[in-house]
């Protein structure tokens, strides 16, 4: 930065051309100069993003780990013969029994008959859980007539519907689709309802200055400020909609309806193969893991960090 | 309170006389029998162009005055007019929205004010030029600093198009450098877009700064004790002198005010 040039006024380094004005343009080129310095001290400096080598090493190397573990802890108790073959078998016959599936063609159609359901029913939830929470969340009559039942459904284990559901609907897809729209339309208007409690009222007042009130207020105010509770509230909707689905297959049996991952695992009840059992509630977790991971944690990372509420995780 | 499509904002003031019409103006809350009054008879008018800065001590209700003036609340009794309708307001913290670009929070402002979306990304773009802040549009609020994002608050307010602009301490959470770079924008872009200021602050040598008019406020209840003519030319500093002499009037006159506070 050595220079031979003498003094200059200037603060951002750029030469301007001489102008007739020169007092008032002068003073305001100095201010621009000044500004522009300002906003590059004060700006918060952009971290600069990890390598993808390094995310993938530090996000995968950790679960894959503790998974190789539990599965040395499973063959060692396997081994040892602390209980029968029958009660507990290897990992390696868990793996042959999903192999079986996966070689008679039945595997994807036991997933994709609960995965089906359980997103038509999550849809359904969201359609029916979102006006209803909005409804709670913005009417005082509303949310004192039914705000305290819906939290109490929440706690409800939805399995307790299941022979409600069945005396009303029989045994049919209706039946599902009522246990899990139990199960998960209370989540999901509940999570709505205290992500619009938690609205700083400042964009509402904000919101009304610049004119959007009544449904321009709650579409480009009140909805997107509500977002991140709202989908905290959607995460665990898709969470208690899987688990009322599978409350829902293991008890209700009948040729007429598919056969879901529920089914699967009473099958092996049935049957006494363990093996069959342990397949089923692995395949249910791998798909509660799987849609968390491929749905809900990118769509939650990238509303936080669009807002500035992620730093680097 | 109404607009007609033929009549600009603009038109309606020039006709009207006023930019902003405060008469007999109080404001009371509580419950009946146990209420308590925080604006006290309040006149004030804010002409065409004109800058005015309300000043007083905490507990004056400058802030609860300029949400009656920008309608978000309703006076006990007087009236308020504001021809053209809606005031423009600008708050202490920036509220701009998290979710929008520092673009698309004005451009929100601009499609609210029903502009046609073909034109809005180019009217945005033109207001973050008034403000200085031309390569912004994209920018999330979260990267600006303190000074930038109040910027992008003013465009915003801008953007309504306003004939009025109401300012609540707008920079008081600044630190004293932006602030005094802020002052020099504001004053800038109030003379070059003609648009009525009537700024609230508890910050003296702030008030005589920027305004043409400084209305002192008495405080609990909120009386307008008295008004000084600022007539030092633009472009002021905050450390000229004849800012710092009319700065100690005002501060010995306020002073004076808080004092009758304690006599009891």
């Amino acid at each position: 930065m050595a220079s031979t040039e003498t003094t200059k006024p200037s603060g951002a380094g750029r030469e301007e051309p001489p102008s007739e004005d020169s007092t008032e343009q002068r003073s305001g080129n100095d201010l621009a100069g000044l500004e522009a310095g300002l906003d590059a001290l004060e700006s918060p400096t952009t971290a600069t993003r990890t390598p993808f080598g390094r995310v993938l090493l530090g996000k995968a190397v950790p679960p894959l780990v503790a998974v190789a573990l539990v599965i040395v802890l499973w063959q060692l108790a396997y081994s040892l013969n602390l209980k029968e073959d029958y009660q507990l078998p290897s990992p390696l016959q868990v793996g042959d029994a999903i192999r079986d599936l996966w070689l008679k063609g039945t595997l994807l159609d036991f997933v994709w008959t609960s995965v089906s359901r359980g997103l038509l029913g999550f849809v359904v939830a969201i359609a029916i859980g979102t006006p209803l929470g909005l409804l709670v969340a913005k009417v005082r009559f509303v949310r004192a007539a039914i705000g305290p039942i819906l939290t109490g459904l929440q706690s409800l284990p939805s399995v307790a519907w299941v022979p409600a559901a069945i005396i009303w609907f029989g045994l049919t897809d209706s039946m599902i689709y009522a246990v899990v729209l139990l199960g998960a339309v209370p989540s999901i208007a509940n999570g709505l309802v205290s992500g619009v409690d938690q609205v700083p009222p400042l964009y509402l007042r904000a919101g009304r200055v610049i004119g959007a009130t009544g449904f321009a207020g709650v579409r480009h105010v009140l909805l997107p400020a509500a977002l991140p509770g709202y989908l905290a509230g959607l995460k665990q909707g898709w969470a208690f909609s899987w688990r009322s689905l599978m409350a829902a297959e293991i008890i209700a049996h009948s040729p007429d309806l598919g056969a879901g991952l529920g089914q699967l695992l009473e099958n092996g009840r049935t049957y006494q193969d363990m093996s069959m059992v342990l397949s089923a509630i692995l395949l249910i977790l791998v798909v509660g893991i799987a849609i968390d991971l491929l749905v809900f944690a990118p769509l939650e990372r990238r509303v936080l960090r669009s807002r500035g509420l992620l730093v680097n995780r | 309170m109404s607009t007609t499509l033929l009549s600009t904002p603009a038109d309606e003031q020039v006709e009207a006389g006023y930019a902003a019409r405060i008469s007999h103006v109080s404001k009371s809350f509580g419950k009946a029998g146990r209420q308590q009054l925080v604006l006290d008879d309040i006149s004030v008018d804010v002409a065409p162009g004109e800058f005015v800065t309300l000043l007083g001590a905490s507990g004056c209700g400058k802030s609860t005055l300029l949400n009656l003036v920008a309608g978000l609340d309703k006076p006990t009794s007087g009236t308020i007019d504001v021809p053209g309708g809606r005031a423009a307001l600008m708050f202490q913290e920036h509220a701009l929205f998290p979710w929008l670009t520092a673009g698309r929070n004005i451009e929100l402002a601009l499609k609210m004010r029903g502009l046609p979306k073909s034109e809005r990304r180019q009217e945005a773009e033109r207001l973050l030029e008034l403000v200085r802040l031309g390569g912004a549009h994209g920018k999330r609020v979260h990267e600006l600093s303190g000074g930038m994002r109040q910027r992008v608050a003013l465009a915003r307010a801008l953007a309504q198009d306003s004939r009025l602009l109401l300012m609540d301490e707008p920079f008081a959470a600044l630190d004293a450098i932006t602030r005094d770079v802020l002052h020099e924008e504001l004053t800038r872009v109030w003379s070059e877009t003609k648009v009525s200021v009537l700024f609230v602050t508890h910050n003296v040598r702030e008030a005589v700064r920027l305004a043409q008019r400084v209305v002192l406020l008495s405080s609990r209840p909120g009386r307008v004790a008295r008004e000084w003519r600022v007539d030092i030319p633009q472009p002021r500093r905050i450390e000229d002198a004849a800012v710092a002499n009319l700065s100690i009037e005002i501060t010995e006159q306020l002073r004076g005010e808080i004092r009758r506070h304690g006599q009891h």
